[in-house]
């Protein structure tokens, strides 16, 4: 097996009984980028001098016996929208191309005390904003399994790179489906932690009362390692919570047997899902039921309002944050102005992109005098609406399932139409409103040898119980396989 | 529902953003597309109905007040486009 090749589970165990150095697997890794990157362009930078560095202080450590945990040695990639020291943050915006953080966010923070390597930082859609990674200021990045295709987004550098084993982690960001529609794209496990279970310090604001980071990984064990490496309280985040952590691979290889699977109708009802999809989805449930688990169909009557209540708040949410781009304490200043609103308005007319400048008019629309009730206030309690929903299927399921998006991955350029690609993120929406966890895994390949995804769902904190199932679905399901890199012009 | 252009005007003054007339037109287009879905929330009964803005439902965290070191101020401004004596530089604002 070469080092790349290697999962976070392998990689660590190999590193623990010292088969491979940390220099090894980060040159391997470094070579695999070398060669793929100029197909796939999952990445905005890479930090190689730190990287090595970084490596051989690891490989001191293992020799003297004094490394900083069983991670101790591992590159990740980390999306480029969470704050790294001296190296550059972007956004994949024209307005933070010269950004470098002061500070360290949280989880690298964590990462840095655990020995993980920042191996790279990851191409994301402008702010997060978008579902393919064709919003980024500094180009398109493409899906592993056909060139030809996007990656999904916004963390859609993050998932083609594990894709395409540039790296066994990558750190992503979900505010309405982030992390879990490109995983289910780039055919690997993506997980949204409950929110306030990873702390939002350092990550780049998009809508502060959904955005969460999570892992993106080749195994659902690897995604449980990974919440043991990030989850937990933090000070400088007052969202976090302070609560108890569990050892998140608790559940894994434990049996499914009895547990209560709920599928909403509506999900599956629903307008634009592809047969495929549906299929696989279909065969998700026998194989749950196969193992012993008790899958029935139930409802979840506001799923179909959704989307559109996310769009609005989101928005609304979205503009507060971005008004701090102004030209004066960091990031792009245009050169011709006349007064300091002026400064202003060239400043940002010059530095966001149109999707970004499309969210801010409809977040300050929906804020502003007189549409205030009709809009914003009318879709804060529809999310009310939703959560109830919600508490109402976690009072009988352990976890609900649904398909992750309704069509595997589309091709660059297709959805030019903003709505179509918003209704992308339908089924992955809900679960920022109501706080919840859910994760992708992949469950088949299309007809045309794209990934599909299965999307589960679970309660606040209850990460452990919805690996527990995510676990045995992948065990009883073949495997996908590795990407292609089909439809290149390379 | 129709935006008029004078109303996504003012939205772009309130996003201190100016746009050309092709992009006022292509803003109108977009937000009358998303504002058709959000009247569809209306199907739905919200009286009595609380909002919820934050899923948490947590109010004033709160720390103790205790003197920590600040970052440090070079560092914090090395970023800003124009600065002197680590201050930011700001064209005039009060005449």
């Amino acid at each position: 097996m070469k080092a790349y090749e290697m999962t976070l589970k392998q990689a660590a165990q190999a590193l623990e009984r010292k088969e491979i150095s940390s220099v090894e697997l980060t040159q391997s890794l470094l070579d695999r980028i070398g060669g793929l990157e100029p197909q796939v362009r999952a990445l905005n930078a890479v930090c190689e001098t730190q990287a090595m560095e970084a490596a051989r202080k690891s490989d001191q450590r293992r020799a003297s016996g004094e490394a900083k945990s069983g991670m101790d040695g591992i590159p990740a990639v980390v999306k480029d929208n969470i704050c790294t020291e001296g190296t550059k943050t972007t956004c994949s915006s024209k307005i933070l191309a010269h950004f470098v953080p002061p500070y360290n966010a949280h989880v690298i923070e964590r990462f840095n005390a655990q020995g993980i390597i920042t191996l790279a930082k990851s191409n994301l859609d402008e702010f997060a904003m978008g579902s393919s990674t064709e919003n980024s200021a500094f180009g398109a990045s493409k899906n592993p399994w056909n060139l030809s295709c996007v990656p999904g987004g916004s963390s859609g550098g993050s998932a083609a790179a594990v894709s395409a084993q540039m790296a066994p982690l990558a750190l992503g960001s979900d505010t309405g489906g982030s992390i879990r529609q490109p995983a289910s794209y780039c055919g690997v496990v993506g997980l949204k932690p409950t929110y306030g279970a990873v702390s939002r310090y350092g990550l780049v604001a998009f809508a502060s009362s959904f955005d969460q980071i999570g892992p993106f990984t080749r195994t659902v064990e690897d995604a449980a390692l990974a919440l043991n490496a990030i989850c937990g309280y933090d000070k400088n985040d007052s969202t976090s919570m302070n609560a108890e952590y569990p050892d998140y691979a608790a559940g894994i290889g434990q049996d499914v047997k009895g547990m209560r699977i709920g599928v909403p109708k509506e999900y599956f009802a629903s307008e634009g899902l592809s047969e495929e999809v549906k299929a696989s989805g279909q065969n998700a449930m026998k194989t749950f039921e196969n193992l012993g688990a008790i899958v029935e169909e139930t409802t979840m009557p506001t799923f179909e309002y959704a989307l559109t209540a996310y769009y609005i708040i989101s928005s609304a949410e979205a503009t507060s944050n971005l008004s701090r781009y102004d030209g004066v304490k960091y990031g792009h200043r245009a050169e011709d102005f006349d007064g300091i609103v002026d400064l202003y308005v060239k400043t940002r007319n010059e530095g966001f992109g149109d999707e970004v400048k499309r969210r801010m008019m409809l977040g300050n629309y929906v804020l502003s005098s007189g549409y205030y009730d009709a809009y914003y206030l009318k879709a804060l309690k529809v999310r009310t609406l939703i959560k109830q929903d919600f508490d109402k299927l976690f009072d009988k399921y352990d976890c609900i399932l649904s398909p992750t998006a309704p069509t595997p991955a589309f091709a660059a350029g297709a959805k030019s139409d903003p709505m179509h690609m918003y209704l992308t993120d339908i089924y992955t929406v809900p679960v920022n409103l109501a706080g919840l966890t859910a994760m992708s895994l992949p469950c088949g390949l299309s007809s045309g040898g794209l990934p599909i995804g299965v999307h589960l769902i679970a309660k606040p904190m209850n990460e452990v119980t919805m690996l527990r199932a995510a676990y045995a679905l992948e065990q009883a399901l073949p495997p996908i396989g590795d990407p292609t890199f089909a439809g290149g012009d390379a | 529902m129709q935006v008029p252009i004078s109303e996504v005007e003012k939205i772009a003054v309130l996003s201190r953003l100016s746009l050309t007339e092709e992009e006022k037109k292509k803003h109108q287009h977009d937000l009358e597309e998303v504002l058709a879905l959000a009247q569809r929330l209306n199907e739905l009964d919200t009286t009595d109905v609380k909002p919820t803005a934050h899923i948490q439902g947590v109010e004033n965290v709160l720390r103790a007040d205790e003197i920590r070191p600040s970052m440090d101020n070079e560092k914090l401004t090395a970023n800003a486009p124009e600065r002197e004596n680590g201050c930011f530089i700001v064209p005039k604002v009060v005449e």
